[in-house]
């Protein structure tokens, strides 16, 4: 019997079809080449790197899940797959995907009308056009519902006023899918960027997700037409539901970051001589090696048989909660403890593990903090809700 | 334009090999697969001739059942339909076998170009592809670096020795060995993935294609071991005065080590 490969413990890699591997095989392909030799100085810069939008849309990555207006119809499994070659790269690259994808396209694909589905879905999917997804205000993060920005029906559209913080691909994007109060109701429009009153302003100073282009929205007396608004969402639920998509998503990416730190410092360990030994061959090191492949593997099934689930129809919010709170929590702690592993090599961007580790501050915080997840699955648990 | 590619499924580049038990090949327990490299390129440029000319692309490929991975990608990147020759033997280290059955499995249906890589990137012998030529009748060009289809002729830029080239007109049918780094290749897309599923693999057995079972079982090329080089060190001090010690490295350099 061989010995299991250290990135895929489990093999899950034989529970794959064909089609998911072949999937996984050509982004990875594309990753590999294109995009690994370029990033770290996109994250150095603060840049994310805009070349790759059209290639994403060409190979199909872009709503890869969704069906129909030029979008594939891909299985959950093998979209998952995508965002954790993606975020092998950088969450930056994954942020991307997962918000055009998860947090643009399906609510126009859920909520809009036929018309907006036409207008703005092949766009989207062949990156023509950027995406962002306005919900977080610089108040209300955790808490959405008590948002202020709000919509008043005026002659003609609707009025939009307030503000939207974190918004990620915020100044690239052609369009917003903009949540905001109509008539005490949480209701989502799609803002075109050039509506008046309209502004995306991007955010400075960023330690993590720098290759990502985070923004904040303003909108002042904004009047958008009143076929901006998407006609299918229902108060809040119908903006968790896009959460539920892009958290999904996340439970798949972290995977990737966790095994492109976790092979780079198992490579290094190897090589590294200390006290005339490579550092591999010591417990303690070999401790650290144990149990993240055994994370890893965890991580594996978890975001293996969610997808399955949400394949049948049978994915509750609250699987995905467990799996975006433990996957994001392992993916941090890994990326640190290979940071750990290379020392004071560690510490440098020729090495991924702390660009991983930063960015994955991010991915634990965003679309649902760690905290957040725990009383999901809390109340999920024990039938009491601890934030009301 | 009807345009067949072979294309032959070898270990990935970065390969840890190690030779198997018997030493009569690889162990492939451990080992990934992937499309020859310069077969690869010949897939994309079949398929650029294609665009631009119409017709359609068949994938040939022969070897174990693994070798349906590369032809599936193939398929994904925009080949049109597949020929698979079932044959784990097919490791034989005989061109002429080898080509034999790709011939025959050709033959059948009369392509105008037939496309090949250079050379297989495992045993590298660069002569199946030719070798197709002549069993065809076909008239056919190696180290391709450009291709120009023109009624019915196909104008051909070849790589010569030391940064020459040689451009070559010859009449279709035609078949081109392909050398790596002519075009750029594309990636497979997850439409073209699916839509491969449709795609027909024709699989049969050289003992399908009206071949002598005796003819291929009896080589003339065969492969008796492989072995990872040994490395041998000897070390000879010379002795005398320096006019006789550079006589005798002059003689050795010469005679033993054949470097002057």
């Amino acid at each position: 019997m061989k010995a299991p490969n250290p990135y895929d413990f489990y093999n899950i890699n034989t529970l794959l079809t064909d089609e998911e591997r072949q999937v996984r095989d050509m982004v990875r392909e594309f990753i590999r080449n294109e995009a690994m030799p370029v990033i770290r100085d996109y994250f150095r810069e603060g840049q994310f790197p805009t070349q790759f939008i059209r290639p994403f849309g060409e190979l199909g990555l872009l709503g890869a899940n969704l069906k129909g207006y030029g979008c594939p119809g891909l299985n959950n499994v093998a979209y998952g797959l995508i965002m954790q070659e993606l975020e092998y790269c950088d969450s930056g690259l994954r942020s991307f995907v997962s918000v055009q994808g998860a947090l643009v396209m399906y609510p126009i694909y859920t909520f809009g009308s036929e018309e907006q589905k036409e207008k703005y879905l092949p766009k989207l999917a062949s990156g023509e056009f950027v995406g962002c997804f306005g919900l977080t205000e610089p108040d209300y993060g955790s808490n959405p519902s008590g948002m202020i920005t709000r919509a008043e029906k005026v002659s003609g559209g609707y009025k939009i006023n307030g503000r939207k913080m974190w918004i990620t691909n915020g100044t690239l994007a052609d369009v917003a899918v903009v949540w905001a109060k109509l008539d005490g109701k949480i209701r989502g429009f799609v803002v075109e960027k050039d509506t008046k009153g309209f502004e995306a302003k991007a955010m400075h100073g960023k330690l993590s997700l720098r290759a990502s282009d985070t923004a904040e929205l303003l909108f002042e007396d904004c009047v958008v037409p009143e076929s901006a608004l998407l006609p299918g969402t229902d108060g809040l639920k119908s903006a968790l539901m896009c959460l539920t998509q892009a958290r999904y998503g996340i439970s798949w990416g972290v995977i990737g970051a966790a095994i492109s730190c976790f092979e780079e410092a198992l490579n290094y360990a190897r090589e590294r001589i200390v006290f005339d030994r490579p550092i591999a061959g010591f417990q303690l090191t070999q401790n650290k090696f144990a149990d993240m492949a055994t994370e890893i593997t965890k991580m594996q099934l978890l975001s293996y048989q969610l997808g399955r689930l949400k394949d049948r129809g049978e994915m509750h919010f609250a699987q995905v909660s467990m799996a975006k709170r433990n996957n994001c929590y392992h993916a941090l702690e890994i990326a640190r403890t290979c940071r750990e592993i290379l020392g004071a090599n560690g510490i440098m961007d020729d090495y991924v593990p702390m660009r991983h580790a930063n960015n994955l501050e991010t991915v634990k915080t965003y679309e649902g903090t760690h905290e957040i997840h725990t009383l999901i699955l809390g109340e999920t648990l024990t039938g009491l809700a601890a934030y009301q | 334009m009807k345009i067949a590619i072979l294309l032959k499924q070898v270990p990935v580049k970065d390969a840890q090999l190690k030779v198997n038990g018997g030493g009569t090949w690889i162990d492939e327990s451990d080992v990934t697969f992937e499309i020859n490299e310069s077969d690869h390129y010949g897939l994309e440029e079949a398929l650029r001739l294609k665009e631009k000319h119409g017709g359609e692309v068949v994938v040939v490929s022969m070897g174990p059942e693994r070798t349906k991975e590369a032809i599936k990608q193939a398929l994904a990147k925009g080949a049109d339909r597949a020929i698979y020759i079932n044959d784990d033997s097919v490791r034989s280290a005989d061109p002429v076998i080898n080509a034999k059955i790709l011939a025959a499995a050709l033959k059948q249906e009369n392509f105008d170009l037939v496309l090949s890589g250079l050379q297989s990137d495992d045993l590298g012998h660069g002569q199946t592809g030719v070798i197709v030529a002549e069993l065809l009748g076909m008239a056919h060009a190696t180290i391709v670096m450009e291709t120009d289809v023109k009624d019915g002729k196909i104008k051909v830029k070849r790589e010569l020795e030391s940064g020459w080239f040689q451009y070559v007109e010859i009449p279709l049918p035609a078949m081109l060995t392909i050398q790596s780094g002519l075009n750029q290749i594309r990636y497979a897309t997850i439409k073209g993935i699916m839509a491969a599923k449709k795609k027909e693999i024709k699989e049969v057995i050289p003992a399908d294609l009206g071949l002598d079972a005796a003819e291929l079982q009896s080589p003339g090329v065969k492969l008796h071991k492989i072995y990872v080089p040994v490395k041998t060190k000897e070390t000879v001090i010379l002795e005398g005065d320096p006019k006789e010690i550079v006589g005798q490295l002059v003689e050795k350099l010469k005679n033993e080590a054949k470097i002057i």
